[in-house]
């Protein structure tokens, strides 16, 4: 479902140019369950964003579903987000003065719903996430917790194919994070493929694959489990 | 993205920030309504400046004696020596189907006088024509006879501050006055029309044209006022004069004839330009709110960057971001334009309270002017914020750098 080939992405800092990802190769196939973790800066959330079309690379090739990203423009990557990328980001991300519904709501209007089709949609989100009586709340109504499920809810909407998440608990505390995790892991166990990016050795040991990235390389000496 | 849920989306993200939003409000509300207003005096002007020339007696030609050169717009400049206008001249003109009645004048200074009190005063020689031509009305008793204009007779109509002058609260009609060495009856007294265009007629005696002419001493009439059969037949009857007198005057045109349209018409344009003066100073501050819309949409995409970047996250296309921005500097100019408007009518309403007798008017082109340019500074200084927010980087957005 996934095949990055040769992946390089560096930027300038000043007159330094700063390697985030060398050569990076991967693959991923449908359903698949995978935790990137390493050090702070060895360009995790660079690869995540290139996964999710957010970022471009420098050079090398990104298959996604079969089609090579890398020769989309700016309009039909949009549209590839919409339709098969879920984000879910460390600090939530919902817009403050709309309800959690209306958050959730956000990729259906993007994309042009009926109103009527949103509305139960959204329904059945929040119902299968528990936070159907949170629907009318505004974000600095809810806790932390309850905030990254409403960012959750809003991801699969859309029912897309690959949900990226960097350090979706990264702002949360023990249990509220276990709670995120488990709802990520219940997305994955219908199909979804799930990356996860996390500093938690815990959490990241619980993806059925782990990967580490030292120095914007993926590093070879970690053991990796399941296919690749 | 449907259109319905770009402008909610918009309206939400407005009235999410409030103080930002009133003032951008406030700020377009004062350009549109400074617009309005300022149009609706200056077409108030006008209007008022109309009203006191139809107060002057409606379809009204004016007959001088001497050929004055108009060239464009400039004031006229008497030249030649003219042949008099004669009371027969005058006579003739009733010959013209267009024309519905004359009054010749002859105009001089002369003293007043009753027992003791005497008054230099303005007499007007007439016929009793003027009274529906110049629309003259009478406090009390009558205005001239029809007779033959020609005719002398010793009778007068004297205005009412005259009449207070002479004679008090006493009775005047059927008095007896002295005008220079002459003496006439009075047997009307004029209603106050206040100041027309210049002439006081509340100081003024009205006597037969013959008298004033034999009074004065002359042959010569100092104007002719015609009045047309209707508006449409104003031009026909200033040809008729035209010709008439050309016809009388051994093929010389030698007189001026002054339609009323056309000093009308001139104060009309004069108004006009300073209306529409007007109108661009106040869009300049229809500018200034723009600019301002523009700073604060900036200052908003500035704010709202890591929002750009979630929306872009989320599959929000360039052109969407685009529009969602333009919707909402869209919706700010219109309704601070409507709130401008309120404000300008409800102001033009109080001013038509205080100042019942000036005619405020607010012209339907100046609604359409101060919405248009209200939108349309509104969008032209939301495109460069819009265009900003559609530009940015997602990764760097969603970074809220
Ligand atoms: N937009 C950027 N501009 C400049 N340098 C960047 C940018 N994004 C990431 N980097 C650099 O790339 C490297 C990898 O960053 P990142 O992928 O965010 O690391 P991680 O998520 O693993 O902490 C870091 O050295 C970081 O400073
Ligand atoms: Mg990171």
């Amino acid at each position: 479902m996934i095949r990055l080939e040769r992946i390089n992405r560096s930027f300038m800092v000043g007159d330094e140019t700063v390697h985030a990802l060398r050569d990076i190769d991967l693959e991923m196939a449908a359903g698949d369950y995978l935790s990137i973790m390493g050090p702070s800066g060895s360009g995790k959330s660079t690869l995540l964003n290139i996964l999710g079309l957010l970022d471009q690379p420098d050079s090398g090739r990104y298959f996604l579903q079969g089609t090579e990203t890398t020769a989309l423009n700016e309009t039909e990557q949009a549209v590839a987000r919409r339709d098969h990328i879920g984000f879910v980001f460390q600090s939530f991300h919902l817009i403050p003065r709309l309800t959690a519904a209306q958050n959730i709501e956000l990729p259906l209007m993007l994309a042009g719903v009926e109103p009527a089709e949103r509305t139960g949609r959204v329904a059945a989100v929040l119902e299968q996430l528990g936070l159907s009586d949170r629907a009318r709340h505004r974000p600095d109504q809810l806790s932390g917790g309850q905030r990254q499920r409403v960012a959750i809810a809003r991801a699969t909407i859309m029912q897309p194919a690959l949900l990226l998440a960097d350090e979706p608990t990264g702002n949360l505390d023990k249990h509220s994070g276990d709670e995120v995790v488990q709802t990520l892991e219940q997305l994955n166990s219908r199909g979804i493929t799930l990356v996860v990016v996390t500093h938690d050795p815990e959490i990241g040991g619980r993806a059925s694959r782990r990967i580490r990235m030292v120095d914007g390389a993926i590093d070879p000496g970690h053991p990796m489990t399941g296919s690749g | 993205m449907r259109l319905d849920d770009a402008f909610g989306f918009g309206l939400r993200a407005l009235t999410g920030a409030r103080s930002r939003t009133w003032l951008m409000l406030l700020a377009m509300a004062i350009g549109v309504a400074s617009v309005v207003v300022l149009t609706a005096l200056g077409e108030g002007a006008r209007h008022f400046v109309a009203n006191e020339f139809s107060s002057l007696g409606s379809h009204l030609v004016i007959v001088i004696p001497g050929k004055v050169e108009t060239t464009g717009d400039t004031p006229p400049l008497v030249g030649g020596t003219p042949r008099d206008l004669t009371l027969e001249d005058a006579l003739a003109l009733e010959r013209s189907s267009a024309i519905q009645r004359i009054a010749p004048l002859v105009l001089g200074a002369a003293p007043v006088s009753y027992r003791q009190l005497e008054r230099d005063i303005t007499v007007m020689g007439s016929t009793a024509d003027l009274m529906p031509i110049r629309n003259l009305e009478l406090a009390r008793g009558k205005f001239l006879p029809e007779t033959d204009p020609t005719r002398e007779s010793a009778v007068t109509v004297i205005g009412d501050k005259l009449k207070k002058e002479l004679f008090g609260n006493r009775r005047a009609i059927g008095e007896w006055v002295r005008i220079h060495d002459r003496r006439f009856r009075v047997i009307g007294i004029l209603k106050p029309l206040g100041e027309s265009l210049g002439m006081d007629i509340g100081d003024i005696a009205v006597i037969p044209v013959a008298s004033a002419q034999s009074l004065f001493n002359t042959e010569g009439l100092f104007r002719i006022l015609v009045q047309a059969e209707g508006r449409e037949a104003v031009s026909r009857a200033r040809q008729a004069v035209i010709d008439i007198i050309r016809q009388r005057h051994d093929d010389e045109e030698d007189i001026t004839v002054i339609t009323q349209d056309a000093l009308l018409s001139t104060f009309d344009d004069i108004f006009r330009s300073l209306t529409y003066t007007v109108a661009g100073i106040a869009s300049i501050s229809l500018a200034v709110a723009g600019i301002l819309i523009m700073n604060v949409m900036l200052v908003a995409v500035s704010q709202r960057t890591a929002e750009i970047g979630l929306l872009k996250a989320l599959g929000g296309r360039r052109g969407e971001i685009l529009s969602l921005f333009l919707i909402e500097a869209g919706l700010l100019s219109v309704a601070g334009s409507t709130i401008g408007l309120m404000v300008a009518y409800g102001g033009v309403w109080i001013m038509g309270r205080i100042y019942p007798d000036f005619p405020l008017l607010i012209p339907l082109w100046s609604l359409g002017a101060a919405l248009g340019i209200s939108l349309a500074t509104g969008l032209l200084f939301g495109i460069l914020p819009a265009r900003h927010a559609a530009r940015l980087d997602p990764v760097v957005a969603l970074a809220g750098r």
